[in-house]
């Protein structure tokens, strides 16, 4: 069974992201179980691409770091299973398809499944392309996470309705990033959601600040934070486990407050 | 709509794999792209500035001289190097900038490896007075400066792309970053069969008017329809071009020529369908080079044009049903193809278009002299001047 419910059982959900292998295996799972220890609820762990067209610059070097590091499919999977020795968190990957595709979709599944791993996001997989491997993802109890953006629009309620895990809603146009501040009007884009789906709501893209989360939990499920998170570990590898676990702690208040 | 699975496939090639964000606009393009393409005014507004402004037909040019050396077919030139910017991208543009005008969007960005895609994408947007926003990897715009003034020039910005090999590939990447961004009042104008649907269908359809004009061409001219067409293949624009009208003529064979760089069986080629493997990227199901992991190879050919990794999805499909040929030739082939063509017949053609010669030097003797081959001279060589002289050994700077 996916672990996915746990994430959102007790409040607003905290979802980090980190490149796996950034700059290494062991440093990733390190930071990882940093954020875990400071109550993040569900993390996300990129599997790194040589051309990662919705990221930002910031991600962007993450996974060229990952790569340079010699980080592979397999690299993750033996993280996530040293990672299940130690936590129940719910962890989900972030992949391009073009990794998950070559490695094989029923033999990526079924090592998902057997690693621990509950959920999938794949960027370039729209609603409309899905078919390509949600059946086999399924059948390995592995959720095809669905993404809505600003763009939407009519597609909202159709996505929203074969929705599982949870969605994660775009806050922004644009790639991965900090952003300043958020335009969007989520508001109306989660009402229809929520007229389509009980499947909870998080919101990623340009989050970065304790008063941003705090604004997105008054109407989201969950805040997904990713370039903030990865901008610290480029910033002090050795200093990020402390640094993510402070962090962690006062977006976590953030939510709560 | 959504359950259509044939819709924007080529068998099981193609299809529609880009960020959410996109896809509203995508379904909207492909929307109005299907009304104008069997809208009378638009399609005689496009007939108009390719026949007045870029200067179609493009002659079907009977190469004596080649043909005689050759010892084989008769060689035909389909001399899409005489078109207005000097080479076929500019069908293309024309009819994306136009349809993108049609639709209200009031700025065009677009990629390039040379230049040539850039340059025609900035000629039609100074023409129908839109903006324009190139991205260019940065090393080629250190490779081709000119063109990168060029462009300038016509009034386009040029972005230099410093991500990844900063090569073609990081130049689509970061154009198809720039319109995530920016989706509302900008069209990105594609420039080759590639990318999500609908673009490998739009950019078939504008530039099949290679083949419409060649088949009627050499059927006037010789009463029979070509033994082969042959061009070069990155993204396989001109070649989808040259061989569209023909796939129905099962006995005319088509031949796509890729690049080989500095040979297969070196890590230094863009030989897509030779060395590749079945991927997703850019927006499309098709051939990739990439490693045993699934991330895209760096891949190298001396043209800029043909040094992308990938290949568009009705070639993979052409390729993997039979109908079409698929061969690879080297830098070296190419270049000696090059100075072949301009000595042979006083034609100096894109290192592009001479992979396709280079090709055509082993094909056209192996036939009778009662057929025909048309070799799709997709572009004219001046640009590559400099850079052959310096392949030669001479310190030739622009």
């Amino acid at each position: 069974m996916s672990r996915i419910p746990n994430a959102f059982a007790k409040g607003t959900a905290f979802i980090g992201f980190v490149t796996g292998g950034d700059p290494s295996p062991a440093q990733s799972e390190a930071y990882i179980l940093s954020m875990i220890k400071a109550g993040a609820d569900l993390i996300e762990i990129g599997i790194p691409f040589s051309d990662p067209i919705a990221e930002g610059p910031v991600i962007q070097e993450a996974n060229l770091r990952a790569l340079a590091a010699g980080t592979t499919v397999d690299t993750l999977f033996a993280l996530v299973r040293s990672l299940r020795r130690t936590t129940d968190v719910p962890l989900v990957f972030l992949s391009y398809l073009n990794p998950v595709l070559h490695y094989g979709y029923e033999r990526f599944f079924a090592t998902c499944q057997e690693a621990g791993i509950d959920g999938i996001i794949i960027p370039d997989l729209p609603f409309d392309e899905k078919d390509e491997l949600q059946a086999i993802a399924a059948a390995h109890d592995v959720d095809l996470i669905s993404l809505i953006a600003p763009t939407s629009a009519n597609r909202i309620a159709n996505i929203a309705r074969d929705a599982t895990g949870f969605i994660y809603l775009v806050s922004s146009l644009g790639v991965t990033g900090v952003r300043s501040e958020i335009t969007t009007d989520l508001e109306s884009i989660v009402r229809v959601i929520r007229s389509a789906t009980d499947v909870p709501v998080a919101v990623g893209f340009g989050i970065h600040s304790p008063e941003q989360a705090h604004a997105v939990a008054k109407l989201a499920d969950g805040v997904i934070v990713g370039s903030a998170i990865v901008k610290q570990i480029a910033a002090d590898p050795a200093g990020a486990s402390n640094k993510l676990y402070e962090y962690v702690r006062e977006m976590k208040a953030a939510l709560g407050a | 709509m959504m359950a259509d699975k044939k819709r924007g496939r080529f068998g099981d090639f193609g299809g529609q794999y880009i960020p959410e964000t996109l896809m509203n606009e995508l379904l909207d393009l492909e929307v109005s792209y299907n009304h104008y393409r069997q809208d009378a005014a638009f399609n005689a507004e496009l007939k108009e500035l390719l026949d007045n402004y870029a200067g179609r037909p493009s002659l079907l040019y009977y190469a004596a001289r080649m043909t005689a050396d050759l010892g084989g077919a008769k060689v035909y030139l389909k001399r899409e190097d005489l078109n207005h910017t000097g080479s076929h991208k500019i069908n293309n543009v024309l009819g994306q900038t136009l349809l993108a005008k049609k639709r209200g969007k009031t700025r065009v960005i677009a990629e390039t490896g040379a230049g040539q895609h850039g340059v025609a994408a900035a000629t039609a947007a100074a023409l129908l007075g839109m903006e324009c926003e190139v991205f260019m990897g940065k090393e080629d715009t250190e490779r081709q400066v000119l063109n990168v003034y060029r462009m300038e020039l016509l009034g386009a910005r040029v972005n230099a792309v410093t991500s990844g090999t900063q090569t073609l590939k990081d130049a689509v990447n970061e154009a198809m970053r720039e319109w995530v961004s920016r989706v509302d009042d900008t069209h990105y104008v594609l420039g080759s069969v590639m990318g999500p649907h609908p673009f490998p269908t739009m950019v078939r359809d504008f530039q099949a008017v290679i083949s419409a004009e060649a088949r009627e061409q050499l059927l006037e001219r010789e009463g029979t329809l070509p033994a082969a067409v042959i061009a070069c293949v990155g993204g396989g624009s001109n070649a989808i071009g040259m061989f569209y009208n023909f796939i129905g003529d099962k006995n005319v064979r088509l031949v796509g020529c890729e690049a080989a760089g500095r040979g297969i069986n070196t890590s230094q080629h863009a030989a897509t369908i030779a060395k590749g493997e079945l991927g997703v990227f850019h927006g499309m199901k098709s051939y990739f080079c990439q490693d045993e992991y699934g991330q895209i190879a760096p891949v190298y050919s001396l043209s800029a044009g043909l040094d992308y990794p990938g290949i568009g999805p009705e070639h993979a499909y052409l390729h993997q049903t039979g109908r079409a040929e698929y061969y690879p030739v080297t830098d070296d082939e190419a270049v000696a193809g090059f100075e072949y063509l301009a000595q042979t017949e006083g034609i100096i053609a894109a290192i592009e278009s001479a992979h396709a010669i280079a090709y055509a030097q082993k094909l056209v003797p192996t036939l009778s002299a009662k057929q025909c081959v048309v070799i799709c001279l997709s572009g004219r060589g001046d640009k590559d001047v400099a850079a052959i002289a310096r392949y030669r050994g001479r310190n030739v700077h622009e």
